[in-house]
């Protein structure tokens, strides 16, 4: 068997390779084709993505920097704006879950401190197998602690997050990683290189052989057998580093120092460069001989590639150098002069002097062919169904069955590895409310954010799914009393070049712009991550959403449990159905289709529970997700230690349901409040359906709906909600890091 | 009363116990009690001692960990975090540090230092305070709000609090498990330098005698791994931690009066 040719082991294909060529007038050299292989991977150039985002609204009044830039960010007031982006480290996770983890983390919150702001929040939406095989728990151990590990030595809080299990993750687990930060407006940095003769500042972490080729062989391919042998090509994050690299980033600004600044992630120097040069429309030439290396034998090639950790890269006029560079010596972070600004459009790479590679700017960053997919719909459901409840099991062993199920049941085990409360912010910690809120006293107001994406019901129909995820994740922040602001996303997928992935991710996609053009919530950053398939097929769709909201008064947060005879009520145009729902994953029964939503009414029931909780009136509320009615009564019940009496039968009746989907079925637009009847029926006569259902009492949940009734006790009910603690860690005593 | 917080690399919660040195004398100033509710009137000539906080000479500042002159600071907060990285062991590398010399020789003119979390780590590791903090038992970090019982150690940090009181303060940590050979644990009993202690049932880390922070024999040096500064604001659930940070200017107040 020949060698294949290097291009191709690089990860392009012929025709790019012959592109280049013919862009170049020549052959690239070494150098030159890996800086190539990189910039025009996916991973970097969004090749098959980007043509389908220019569909999303970016628009808003209240925008300060959208796609394109590091992070996005949005205006908070009084001078500052909110900076934020999700980001996905799903290959590297899968092959070292800890390092994967922790790097995600870490190369998030760079993206935030490069646009020269704080990072003041992390949240995480995790997707694993299910939690019964050994492969699960070495992932979900792994990833855990990489995410504690980071966040909690950065001194940056992890106040929220969801995590799912269902078996399409099990080789391809999801670690997206979001984060959020705060900045003064008129300080805030953009990335693009200016100013011919200007120097290019190299500090942070010392540049070694980690992470050579992760953007391009991990996060561009799909994961095959004998992965274990990439894992070199995982990072090992540092974040004792990164603390450092963020208070010298804080100092160098405060002290107005660099002209931009970029972060170094994927691609290294390559991409960081390069981005900084084509945005600025200018060239720029990085002599490797000059860059602080950790092992001293290293190739041009390898030093450009490089994905070590906690590096950034400035561009600084040369008179303030010697300041610079004192900053970072007081931080004890290493910096060096590694180039120079220039006119001449062209990123040169030099050593000690001499050129090794030259390219011209827009052929490296702008010069990647784009793709169009061909999307084709399968015409039937493709994904395993497994049946782990009998099909006459009573509506009671449902209940508890739902509330046990992995992605239902509690993860406080988990959010209390991370430190939720650093920064002094925290008004909600993460599960004391749907979204998180944080105390903005810059701007004397709070913000609230959320993470969302349901993979299994954007499987069942990328349109509908996405919209609901979006929609649920404004549901959360209206618990919290706060109104979209803007929007990040995760576009997790499996490999476009497959019909059926194409049509999945133009299909969400569409329904992503749908529903932030409907909540007027602009999408100002985010990701996309294909290729998340292994040999036993694709994950789920999961496109995650992140949302930042904005709220007066953190006191005006609803997440208060419920008292003896406080009245329920159900709000909102809520149609359940079983389709999709965790029920019917249990049954074994899923396929395609979802019902088709009503933006708008769910945004006006949104909008009235928005003011309710702001004006005080309501401080009970939840909304109806995962496991439908019976399930977020129940859980209410069990935060608060009070059972419920609650009749679903007027409901029914009115919606024209069954039972079942009455007690277990999903959808948007359902909210569960509690409080005074009269403060209830207050909300009453606005448009938006106000039914009470029962009432707060007991200690036991009853929910009933026509002849299917829950009857569970408050403690039944909480064990099985807090089992999966048990299930996930019983093995860990062996497990070792 | 000036307070410095010392900074590390590494440091986490600097900023802070800043805030919370600030706000808890805002508080005295303006309302002389003891904010954990307990002790009831404080002389109020604690406003005195606090002075002019619109003056940022009385304000209260970082101090970096190379600085050895703390003569402009009346009391030192040694904060959480991962100083110097902690690869080593928490607070092994801080205790070299030049500002940790500056504290040991504050502490020895009867200074009053605070170490929370990492910083308590620290006074151990430098000999300050008795006994060491080993990794949990469970091995993991943990974050959770949860309540202390004030103990009867004789120290101005307690002078806002009665003994056996109950309060409410979040703990974060991986290496929180309070230890000391039998002897030392006993002498430290028997003393009454137990400051606080994890209410029944809520020992988060296999913490020997439940205990959760400690004071030197003088009692002017306290370390304790939960957090006071993240229980002084309403909003974030406890004002429990606030008159731990009153405590000397109280102590100094009555001393005074």
């Amino acid at each position: 068997m020949s060698e294949p040719k290097p291009h191709i082991a690089l990860g392009l294909t012929d025709h790019e390779f012959d592109l280049i060529c013919e862009k170049m007038g020549r052959e690239p050299n070494g150098v030159e084709l890996a800086m190539f292989s990189l910039l025009w991977s996916e991973h970097c150039a969004y090749k098959h993505s980007r043509k389908l985002l220019k569909n999303l609204p970016t628009e808003g009044p209240r925008v300060v920097m959208g796609p394109g830039e590091n992070a996005g960010a949005v205006d908070i007031g009084n001078g500052f704006s909110i900076a934020f982006k999700v980001e996905s480290h799903n290959h590297p996770s899968a092959v070292e879950p800890f390092q994967g983890a922790a790097t995600g983390v870490g190369g998030i919150l760079r993206d935030v401190i490069a646009l020269g702001a704080r990072p003041i929040a992390i949240l995480d939406s995790l997707r694993f197998g299910e939690p019964d095989t050994e492969r699960t728990h070495y992932l979900v151990d792994g990833v855990v602690r990489g995410i504690g590990h980071y966040g909690n030595s950065m001194g940056i809080p992890t106040v929220g997050g969801e995590i799912y299990f269902e078996p399409p993750y099990e080789q391809n687990p999801l670690v997206n990683a979001m984060c959020v930060g705060i900045a003064r407006t008129d300080e805030m940095v953009r990335a693009a290189a200016a100013g011919a003769g200007n120097k290019v500042v190299l500090f942070g972490s010392l540049t070694g052989r980690d992470g050579i080729g992760g953007a391009s062989v991990l996060a561009s391919a799909e994961l095959d057998e004998g992965d274990d042998a990439k894992r070199p090509t995982v990072q090992i994050g540092d974040p004792f580093e990164e603390s450092k690299l963020l208070e010298c980033c804080q100092e160098l600004l405060a002290a107005d120092l660099m002209v931009s600044l970029q972060d170094l992630g994927a691609a290294g120097l390559t991409s960081s460069a390069g981005e900084m040069a084509s945005a600025g429309g200018t060239g720029i030439d990085i002599d490797v001989g000059l860059v602080p290396l950790r092992e001293a034998d290293m190739e041009p090639f390898e030093i450009m590639v490089s994905e070590s950790q906690e590096r950034m890269l400035a561009v600084v006029e040369p008179d303030k150098v010697d300041e610079v560079l004192a900053l970072c010596t007081k931080w004890q972070t290493a910096s060096a002069v590694i180039g120079e600004v220039t006119d001449s459009a062209t990123f040169r790479i030099l050593k000690n002097g001499e050129t090794v590679g030259e390219i011209r700017v827009d052929d490296l960053v702008d010069g990647c062919p784009l793709y169009d997919l061909n999307p084709e719909e399968p015409a039937e459901w493709t994904y395993p169904n497994r049946e782990t409840i009998p099909a006459n099991a009573s509506a009671s062993d449902i209940a508890l069955a739902l509330l046990a199920s992995p992605s239902i049941a509690s993860k406080r085990w988990a959010f209390e590895q991370y430190d939720s409360i650093v920064g002094s912010r925290t008004a909600h910690r993460a599960g004391a409310a749907d979204a998180a809120v944080l105390n903005i006293p810059e701007s004397n107001r709070a913000i609230a954010v959320a993470i969302d994406g349901n993979g299994r019901r954007v499987a069942c129909d990328p349109f509908q799914g996405t919209i609901e995820a979006t929609l649920e994740c404004a549901a959360n922040l209206a618990v919290v009393g706060a109104e979209p602001l803007g929007v990040t996303n995760c576009l997790n997928f499996g490999n476009p070049e497959k019909p059926g992935v194409a049509w999945q991710l133009g299909r969400s996609i569409d329904g992503l712009a749908e529903a932030c053009r409907a909540l007027e919530a602009p999408v100002v950053g985010g990701n996309v991550s294909l290729y998340n398939e292994t040999p036993q097929g694709p994950i789920y769709p999961t496109p995650v959403v992140g949302m930042v909201g904005e709220l007066p008064d953190p006191a005006r947060v609803a997440g208060e449990p419920w008292k003896e005879g406080d009245a329920i009520a159900l709000v909102g145009p809520f149609d359940p159905s079983l389709a999709g729902s965790e029920l019917e994953k249990q049954r074994g029964q899923l396929g395609k289709g979802l019902p088709e939503v009503a933006i708008y009414p769910v945004r006006e029931a949104i909008e009235l529970v928005r003011e309710a909780v702001r004006s005080g009136l309501i401080r009970i509320v939840t909304d109806v997700s995962d496991g439908g009615i019976a399930t977020a009564l129940a859980e209410l019940a069990i935060s608060s230690g009070i059972g419920c009496d609650a009749h679903l039968t007027a409901v029914l009746a009115k919606r024209d349901c069954s039972a079942e989907d009455a007690l277990f079925g999903e959808g948007p637009g359902g909210f569960i409040l509690a409080g005074e009847k009269t403060d209830l029926e207050k909300l009453g006569g606005q448009g938006v359906e106000v039914e009470v259902i029962g009432q707060a009492r007991g200690n036991e949940v009853i929910v009933t709906a026509s002849d299917r009734r829950v009857e569970i006790l408050v403690e039944e009910a909480e064990a099985a909600f807090e089992s999966l603690e048990d299930r996930i860690e019983k093995d860990q005593a062996g497990l070792t890091h | 009363m000036r307070w410095g917080v010392l900074q590390f690399p590494g440091s986490c919660d600097e900023r802070d116990a800043l805030n919370a040195c600030q706000i808890a004398a805002v508080a005295l100033a303006t309302e002389p009690r003891g904010a954990g509710g307990g002790v009831g009137e404080a002389p109020s000539s604690a406003r005195n001692v606090v002075g002019d906080l619109t003056d940022p000479a009385s304000s209260p500042r970082l101090v970096w960990h190379e600085e050895t002159d703390l003569s402009d600071v009346d009391g030192i907060v040694v904060p959480g975090g991962f100083s110097y990285g902690d690869y080593l062991r928490a607070g092994a590398i801080a205790r070299f540090s030049p500002a940790m010399t500056a504290v040991a020789e504050f502490a020895a003119a009867g200074g009053p230092v605070l170490g929370i979390c990492n910083g308590f780590q620290v006074l151990c590791e430098s000999g300050l305070l008795p006994g060491a903090l080993l990794t949990n038992e469970r091995t993991r970090f943990i974050c959770r709000q949860g309540d202390l019982i004030v103990g009867d150690a004789d120290s101005p940090f307690l002078s806002g609090y009665e003994p056996g009181q109950r309060i409410s303060i979040p703990f974060k940590h991986q290496s929180g498990r309070f230890f000391a050979p039998p002897e030392l644990l006993e002498e430290i009993e028997s003393n009454n330098q137990v400051a606080f202690r994890y209410a029944p049932g809520q020992n988060p880390n296999g913490s020997l005698n439940d205990i959760a922070g400690v004071t030197n024999e003088a009692g002017n040096v306290i370390g304790l791994m939960p957090h006071p500064e993240h229980a002084v604001e309403a909003f974030a659930g406890s004002t429990d931690g606030l008159a731990l940070f009153q405590g000397p200017a109280i102590a100094a107040a009555g001393a005074g009066a």
